[in-house]
């Protein structure tokens, strides 16, 4: 067992974890965050896409041991004060889900994009999830719906629980 | 899937490391950015009784520049690599290349090295190793050795380096004056493997291309180069009907795999087409990326 210390959307968590725990089933497990999916456990469609340290990362694909002294957030730290975060928000709007099961990760990986990339094309929203499999609507809506976000005022400077981190 | 049970190390130095490495042997997997990995101990197709976390070793990271080469350090993630200055100015078909690597999420995590000591066959980033004559750089208990990205690569999985050594960094050389570089591939879709994957450098002199290395990927159990096709391109003409004759051979001496719906002739006839038009572009750019 490995003692770890992390930050998940703005709590601090201390646990003994073995190493074999993967980050994804920690969120959920643990801190009972259950907003990030379990979807191919293959590494491909990026349901369980979280931030990690200020980087996008599948936490299928990263030990709960490597988040130690880390900073997580997950899609249930997007929300300040009630208000859901300009993507959420859009992806609401522009009906950019079916079963939804694919919207976390999608949501996290798109606000990856924004914050490095304010006023991306179609194309580059299009290149940026390819990482994110969705089975049900065929992306359309949830391109408009990262583009319609993006276009918002408030879409890039809304803060995350915890802080924001600053892209390097 | 749960990963069968390891124990779990996280040295902070190179020296470290390789005595884990020297202790366990093939008992050990190192850690990269565990990208192919963690997929791997997932679906149980390794079970290591140590893994070796490298990645709070701080002196994998980053690009060093030294007058006739650039040494990048095995851990520098993809995306660092795709967004480092140096690395854009003196190799750019490794930083094009990287580009086409799985999805951001995935580049965050996953390193240079790691996908050249993983040595997948599909791996976009080994024949891009061959293309540059990339030398890779190992520490082991015997000291510091530079294997040429040309023996790195044994077997599918399997490459050079000795149970106790890390790979800690890859050395590429400056390009000279009239270099041109392309990485080009086809994917069936953005989630599948690279099919194949043809990594180019020419060198072009006046209308004519004076030398060129080229890197497969997915063309047998290692990246290879496409000798055949390198050798009807030396004092070719740089046109298009020239470079398609010996793109034309870009498969012989390959042995291309059947698998998944995917004859080995179809890789053969991917081989020629992406060859033919890498080629073209790397002519097109000669100049333009040369230092």
């Amino acid at each position: 067992m490995n003692r770890i210390s992390v930050n998940v959307d703005g709590t601090t968590y201390e646990d003994e974890v073995e190493p074999r725990l993967l980050l994804v089933h920690y969120l959920r497990d643990r801190p009972a965050l259950t907003g990030t999916q379990i979807g191919c456990d293959t590494g491909n469609c990026g349901a369980c896409t979280v931030d990690l340290d200020g980087a996008s990362v599948k936490s299928c694909s990263v030990l709960a041991v490597q988040a130690d002294g880390g900073e997580v957030t997950t899609l249930q730290g997007l929300a300040q004060d009630g208000e859901w975060h300009p993507l959420q928000r859009s992806f609401h709007e522009r009906h950019a889900l079916q079963c939804g099961y694919c919207t976390p990760g999608m949501i996290m990986a798109a606000r990856d994009l924004l914050r490095h990339n304010p006023d991306p094309s179609p194309e580059e929203v299009r290149y940026s999830l390819r990482g994110n499999l969705c089975r049900c609507t065929g992306y359309q809506n949830i391109v408009q719906a990262v583009l319609a976000a993006a276009a918002a005022p408030d879409s890039v400077t809304a803060p995350a629980a915890g802080g924001e981190q600053t892209w390097p | 899937m749960i990963p069968a049970a390891f124990d779990y190390a996280c040295p902070t130095s190179v020296e470290e490391a390789v005595r884990l490495l020297a202790e366990y042997g093939e008992e050990a997997k190192v850690l990269a950015g565990g990208q192919s990995l963690l997929p791997m101990l997932r679906r149980r197709a390794a079970r290591p009784r140590l893994v070796i976390d490298v990645n709070r070793v701080q002196r994998l990271r980053g690009v060093r520049e030294e007058a006739d080469s650039l040494v990048i350090g095995a851990m520098t993630t993809h995306h660092d690599v795709i967004h480092d200055a140096l690395v854009r100015r003196h190799a750019p078909l490794l930083a094009s290349a990287t580009e086409t690597v799985g999805d951001p999420a995935v580049r965050h995590r996953g390193t240079v090295g790691g996908s050249a000591a993983h040595a997948d066959p599909a791996g976009d980033l080994p024949p891009v190793m061959l293309a540059l004559n990339a030398g890779m750089v190992a520490e082991g208990p015997r000291g510091r050795r530079t294997i040429p990205a040309a023996e790195f690569f044994v077997d599918r999985l399997v490459t050079a380096l000795e149970a106790d050594e890390l790979l800690v960094g890859i050395r590429v050389p400056k390009p000279a004056e009239g270099w041109g570089f392309h990485y080009e591939k086809f994917q069936p879709s953005a989630q599948a493997p690279t099919l194949v994957g043809v990594a180019v450098a020419v060198r072009r002199e006046s209308g004519s291309i004076a030398e060129a290395r080229i890197g497969l990927a997915n063309m047998g159990a290692t990246p290879l180069r496409a000798a055949a096709a390198e050798a009807a391109l030396a004092g070719a003409d740089a046109t298009e009907e020239a470079v398609a004759r010996a793109a034309g051979a870009a498969a012989e001496g390959t042995s291309p795999m059947s698998c998944g719906g995917t004859p080995s002739e179809y890789r053969a006839h991917l081989a020629r087409v992406l060859t033919r038009r890498a080629v073209l572009r790397a002519v097109r750019s000669t100049g333009r990326n040369a230092v």
